[in-house]
């Protein structure tokens, strides 16, 4: 009998009949073959978008700002969009990882991995927007509190954007170091399986001299409830902080206190779509479909509704204070130039994509359904992107002189460096999905014996038992 | 580092490893570790290791972090270059909590992982002797030091009657070493090589 004891009514995590040996032999072997046919086409997919990107973004900074469409009324557009769309993505492995983790939900186990490996990819895209859009990319570094020769002369820690370099660097090397020390049991797995010598040497070193004991497992343990615990307030800070670029300014539009909320609630939104996106393809081709269950993907469909909803109340609560604000300025940008206006095709795109759409979920059919998950986790994502380019464009293009009212359409290096970050996390994510073990080896095995199929099966005999009997064997086990 | 004598036994279910645990202990025997492939809650306890420290460490670590940015934000605006900025106050405490709480979380999280590595010997290029090659797979393996005091066929009869498999004696080096695991060294092999050269 195991130590402990989850109810057959619940959903095994694990389907099929595993041991722990059959556990590593699924999640281990596809880093030992060679690659498919598809992952080389992906791949070079990627790549071909990533120089693409590359070449975007050398044309940006050759000619100067100027090569985008920017200018005097909208200063911010595509650029500013996809850093917080992608800051956004980013946020669903840390809420998997951390969030999950404390509040004991098992099913994290299965796509925890996966979905911290797309956190850190998404806010190395999500970086590269606000460097580059600083126009003079070399002097990058001034944003540092460095002592510099010009005085000193520091940053002003009373800028949103700056408390936005210190969120998001925080949050990469924390989400990085989550993951790494995660990571660690399972590349000394691969290791000590490994065949040839190449892999020996590479795992070895990845693995930092893992050997599983029992003490560095109750240290390891400790680590990752703390870092959960930091992780937790953090993932909620970050997105809070990046609505503050917008909040405490005084822009109709961005000058709202519903703004941290709502944005974390959008993170989590998107994030969850983007994780769905890259699992399903991930657990079609690697063929884990008995670790990434459609509970799994049920669960997941769940939070999506849930975001969703907060997210679309939030925007009729926009609507409402817009209104009952009686501030006339806000009251134009949402009633005139959000919900109408040149740009008012994009305002409707996003309230289709994000708050109607996503209703199909309440249907259990449609959440355990790989297609329509598929679908509209893709919706949800170009709805999210919509999301942000209205916040953003639809504030700045009518401002408060009508003569300087202007219109947008990106140019070229714009898109270009927008796809290219599109190559830069595939290509991440496929190297990721090729080297390391796409889903934690070493937390399934732990789950295995209350939650995996064969064992649930055997547990039906003492669900018939009464609790005081179960109760006592537990207590006289050893 | 020190070379040493083990038996080493191989356990397949963490209901049979729990009572031989226990079972060495009160024979008093020295048991060096049990390694594991996951984490098992208990055997720590079951083993008598002490619970570890690392969260207060964490706990030092970020209110290192905490008094760190307040001090040396409240420095620059006020000693280093007091600057007017809209005529808000030098000590402007809301807006120094975004970065004040970003460096807590930073200081925490990067110096709980450093000390977790110290204390565990994890770097790359470190290399430890691995008692069995499934210790990371699928198989709990219990290690016991062999004393002057002990005698390892004892030892073997009552791993064995404890319900351990596959069960041997390994001469090794105990603690870690710089090595690369695609090459079957280790120190005390090499020093026996060298002497058998000279």
């Amino acid at each position: 009998m195991h130590l402990k004891y989850e109810s057959t009514l619940r959903e095994p995590l694990v389907d099929g009949v595993k041991d722990y040996h059959q556990v590593t032999e699924d999640i281990i072997s596809p880093i030992e073959g060679k690659p498919g046919k598809l992952w080389y086409v992906g791949f070079f997919i990627s790549l071909t978008l990533l120089g693409f990107g590359a070449f975007s973004v050398f044309w940006q900074i050759y000619f100067g700002v100027g090569v985008w469409n920017l200018n005097k009324t909208i200063g911010w557009g595509w650029d500013i969009t996809n850093f917080v769309w992608w800051v956004g993505i980013g946020h669903a492995g840390t809420l998997i990882s951390a969030i999950l983790l404390l509040f004991r939900q098992g099913w994290r186990t299965g796509v925890n991995r996966a979905a911290e490996a797309m956190t850190i990819f998404a806010v190395m895209c999500a970086g590269q927007f606000p460097i580059i859009h600083m126009g003079r990319v070399w002097m990058a570094f001034f944003i540092l509190p460095y002592p510099n020769t010009r005085g000193p002369v520091w940053v002003n820690f009373n800028s949103p954007l700056l408390w936005d370099v210190f969120a998001i660097s925080t949050y990469f090397t924390v989400s990085l170091l989550f993951w790494y020390s995660g990571l660690l049991p399972d590349f000394a797995t691969v290791r000590d399986r490994a065949k040839t010598k190449l892999r020996k040497l590479l795992y070895g070193v990845a693995a930092f001299g893992w050997t599983g004991s029992t003490k560095h497992w109750q240290r390891h343990e400790a680590l990752s409830l703390v870092l959960a615990g930091l992780s937790t307030p953090l993932v909620l800070s970050v997105h809070t902080i990046v609505s503050f670029d917008f909040a405490t300014s005084v822009i109709p539009g961005w000058h709202t206190t519903i703004f941290p909320p709502y944005f974390v609630a959008g993170a989590i939104f998107s994030g969850f779509a983007m994780v769905q996106t890259l699992l399903i393809i991930t657990r079609k081709i690697l063929h884990l479909e008995e670790y990434i269950t459609l509970g799994h993907m049920e669960a997941m469909n769940k939070v999506i509704v849930l975001t969703g909803s907060v997210v679309g109340c939030a925007y009729l609560t926009e609507l409402f204070m817009a209104w009952y604000g009686a501030n006339p300025y806000e009251f134009d940008t949402f009633f005139k130039y959000r919900a109408a206006g040149p740009l008012g095709w994009s305002y409707w795109i996003m309230m289709t994509c994000n708050v109607i759409t996503p209703q199909v979920f309440w249907f259990r059919k449609m959440r355990r359904n790989v297609a329509v998950t598929f679908v509209m986790s893709i919706i949800v994502n170009i709805g999210m992107w919509f999301e942000r380019f209205v916040i953003i464009c639809t504030s700045l293009y009518r401002d408060y002189l009508p003569s300087s009212w202007s219109y947008y359409r990106p140019s070229w290096p714009e898109v270009g460096f927008y796809m290219g970050t599109f190559g830069l996390f595939f290509t991440c994510f496929f190297l990721f999905a090729k080297y390391f073990p796409v889903i934690a080896v070493a937390e399934i095995k732990a789950i295995l014996k209350t939650s995996g199929e064969n064992y649930k099966e055997k547990m039906e005999v003492y669900e018939e038992e009464s609790a005081e009997k179960f109760a006592h064997d537990v207590a006289h086990a050893h | 580092m020190a070379v040493k004598k083990f038996v080493v036994g191989l356990f397949d279910d963490e209901a049979v490893l729990f009572p031989a645990v226990k079972k060495v202990r009160t024979a008093g025997y020295k048991l060096h570790d049990v390694y594991t492939p996951f984490p098992i809650h208990g055997l720590d306890h079951a083993m008598g290791l002490r619970e570890t420290s690392l969260h207060t460490a964490g706990f030092i670590y970020g209110i290192t972090g905490t008094t760190t940015a307040l001090s040396f934000m409240s420095w620059v605006f006020n000693v280093d270059w007091p600057l007017n900025i809209g005529g808000k106050p030098h000590f402007p405490l809301p807006a120094f909590i975004p970065i004040t709480f970003e460096l807590t979380v930073l200081f925490a999280a990067v110096g709980m992982v450093m000390t977790f590595c110290y204390l565990c010997q994890l770097m790359p290029g470190v290399k430890k002797h691995i008692f069995h090659p499934r210790q990371t797979d699928d198989k709990f393996v219990m290690v016991i030091e062999l004393t002057e005091k002990t005698n390892a066929e004892e030892v073997k009869t009552f791993l064995a009657a404890a319900g351990a498999q596959d069960i041997n004696e390994q001469k090794a080096e105990a603690g870690w070493w710089f090595g690369r695991y695609d090459k079957d060294d280790e120190p005390y092999l090499r020093k026996i090589q060298t002497a058998a050269n000279a």
